[in-house]
């Protein structure tokens, strides 16, 4: 009993990460209809930033991950806008894809070849220490992440509904010409969304390095998570994200420890595959209609 | 296209095959391997043009299906299949498969299928490598031998070659007989407007599970071409980014032209080679060249001679 109980609430703390990841894909795929395949390598590129700056500057965490988040903020959000989606977007869909897929590529290899393949461990931004609840044995970095990471999705999702530059934000998603008959600079709220997702990127990089440990190739299973999970919540809500990356997180343990390992990583596969065939808007999201 | 160019299309075309096909006494055989790994994935390319560029699907596990085709050639060639059944069998488990992986696109689109297909690239990718009684997980299967037809050994490369050229030929006839049929046109009628052509009593559904299951047929015969050409088979032949890396060979030649994979393919087998001044950085200049690429020309190479026609 206090194996599930362990393994539900390492679950939960991955699944919180999944789903900061996967709040930052809606969040682009909402405000502008951008596909972001290059999603586990943006939140790559923050942790070897903070690596950098840690080990070769030696500074602290804090100030690291400050510098992270301005750069990050400028070249995976505001570059990204400017150079790649906005001159691909009115393309549609499979440019884009192509191209954010070779973007991920691109900087996997770079970080592969101009840093190092190495795995590099990471420190953790909370005490390394056991606490005892009710004969339960959990560490505090995994009840720290799952409520960080939950409290910053519910801060997103009160920005969006509760703040005016949120309302903005929807108003540019759901109907991008009314919103400017409105007097609302759609371009700009647009530039939010992508500032928004580089700063979820560089905090979730924050919360998942000290885990799954710094490696060139760690974007891949959780890019690939991350879109799952958006999809499995439902693409065009904000709290489906959540539900879908506690989901996959928790099921993903589960399978792992009592079925097989070796296929752990098709569980969100599966879980996706099921969501899409009987409730292709997902567990929480409405369904989108077709125009003809 | 003017009066002058369609006239003289066929002879071009005909011109083409002959110095195609007689090519190979020319090169080593290393020149001979590049060109029949083009001609696979010339077939591989072809299947995908019919379900991304004629039926305006989306796909990211061509990959996968190229797998499915080569660990069936490699397993049926170890227990002694004949080659001639070989390929029709690949063909046709892929042809199933295919006819699976059709189902989620029947729901969803665009986006979600491209992770629907991303994600059936992996489970395949899973599968290979797990599954060792079957087909040897990391380690992979070796020595695949060459085909025997008719008595008639292919295990020199120029004569395997000139197998899978021939092959490649037959199969591009088949497919522009294909395109020319109803069949094209309810393709089309797919991609441009679904709603519309079901409106004029086009079966979507039976179309769309047709334009996986072909282009997944295509790439079975490809990977039944690949496992006796390469000789040894492991699952990180059969990754996403082989996935893209034909996705690629599609968009850059041009979806929806039926000469685009032939050039797409040009590309990305001699890419490679072009790139090897590059060395370990290869596939980091190779992934920001695709966005370059697709910055530059969204439309595919073709493309670019419509626009210096219409300034």
């Amino acid at each position: 009993m206090t194996d599930l109980l362990q393994l539900l609430l390492s679950g939960v703390s991955t699944g919180a990460c999944y789903a900061l990841a996967a709040l930052g894909f809606t969040l682009l795929w909402q405000a502008s209809g951008t596909i972001n395949f290059a999603l586990g390598e943006m939140v790559m590129l923050p942790a070897f930033m903070m690596l950098f700056f840690l080990n070769v500057a030696s500074l602290p965490l804090a100030v690291a991950f400050l510098l992270t988040l301005v750069a990050s903020l400028l070249v995976l959000g505001g570059m990204f806008k400017l150079l790649v989606v906005d001159p691909l977007i009115r393309h549609g869909v499979i440019p884009l894809v192509i191209a954010t897929l070779g973007l991920s590529i691109g900087f996997k290899n770079l970080t592969r070849v101009a840093y190092s393949a190495q795995v590099f461990t990471f420190p953790s931004i909370f005490p390394d220490r056991l606490i005892d609840i009710f004969g339960l044995r959990v560490t505090v970095a995994e009840i720290g992440t799952a409520v960080l990471a939950c409290g910053v999705a519910l801060g997103v999702q009160f920005f969006l509904n509760r703040t005016l530059t949120g309302r903005a934000m929807q108003a540019v998603a759901q109907n991008r010409d009314a919103a400017r008959v409105l007097g609302i600079n759609a371009n700009r709220m647009v530039m939010y969304a992508f500032l928004v997702n580089a700063a979820l990127a560089a905090l979730t990089a924050l919360l998942v390095t000290p885990v799954y440990l710094a490696k060139f190739d760690m974007g891949d299973t959780l890019g690939t998570k991350a879109f799952y999970a958006a999809i499995i919540g439902g693409f065009n809500n904000s709290r489906g994200a959540l539900l879908g990356g506690v989901l996959v997180g928790v099921l993903e343990n589960l399978v792992g420890a009592y079925i097989s390992p070796s296929y752990k990583e098709g569980v969100a596969l599966l879980l996706f595959l099921l969501v899409i065939v009987f409730m292709p808007q997902g567990l929480l999201g409405k369904p989108e209609e077709r125009r003809v | 296209m003017t009066g002058l160019g369609k006239s003289l299309r066929w002879p071009v075309l005909i011109l083409a095959i002959i110095a195609l096909a007689v090519l190979p006494t020319s090169l080593k055989s290393y020149g001979v391997y590049i060109l029949t790994l083009w001609a696979v994935y010339v077939i591989a390319g072809m299947g995908l043009n019919l379900t991304v560029g004629y039926a305006g699907q989306i796909s990211l596990g061509q990959a996968a299906f190229l797998g499915i085709g080569a660990y069936t050639a490699g397993l049926m060639a170890k227990l002694g299949f004949s080659y001639l059944l070989i390929v029709p069998a690949s063909a046709s488990i892929c042809f199933l498969v295919g006819l699976g992986l059709g189902f989620p696109a029947l729901r969803v689109q665009h986006h979600y299928l491209a992770f629907a297909t991303l994600g059936f690239n992996m489970l395949c990718f899973l599968v290979f490598r797990n599954e060792e009684w079957l087909t040897g997980g990391t380690f992979g299967m070796n020595d695949i031998a060459r085909p025997v037809l008719f008595g008639w050994h292919f295990s020199r490369a120029a004569d395997f070659y000139q197998l899978t050229f021939g092959i490649t030929v037959v199969l591009a006839v088949l497919m522009a007989l294909l395109l020319r049929s109803p069949w094209g046109r309810a393709f089309a009628a797919l991609r441009d407007n679904p709603i519309r052509a079901e409106s004029v009593g086009i079966s979507t559904t039976f179309y769309t599970l047709m334009a996986f299951a072909i282009g997944a047929a295509y790439a079975g015969v490809a990977g039944a071409l690949f496992a006796p050409l390469v000789g040894f088979i492991e699952p990180a032949s059969f990754t996403v980014t082989n996935s893209l890396a034909m996705l690629l060979m599609v968009i850059v030649g041009g979806q929806g032209r039926f000469f685009g994979p032939a050039l797409g393919a040009v590309i990305v087998v001699l890419l490679p080679e072009w790139l090897r001044f590059a060395a370990d950085w290869y596939l980091a200049v190779f992934g920001f060249m695709i966005v370059v690429m697709m910055v530059w020309m969204p439309g595919g190479l073709l493309s670019l001679a419509d626009r210096w026609k219409r300034p």
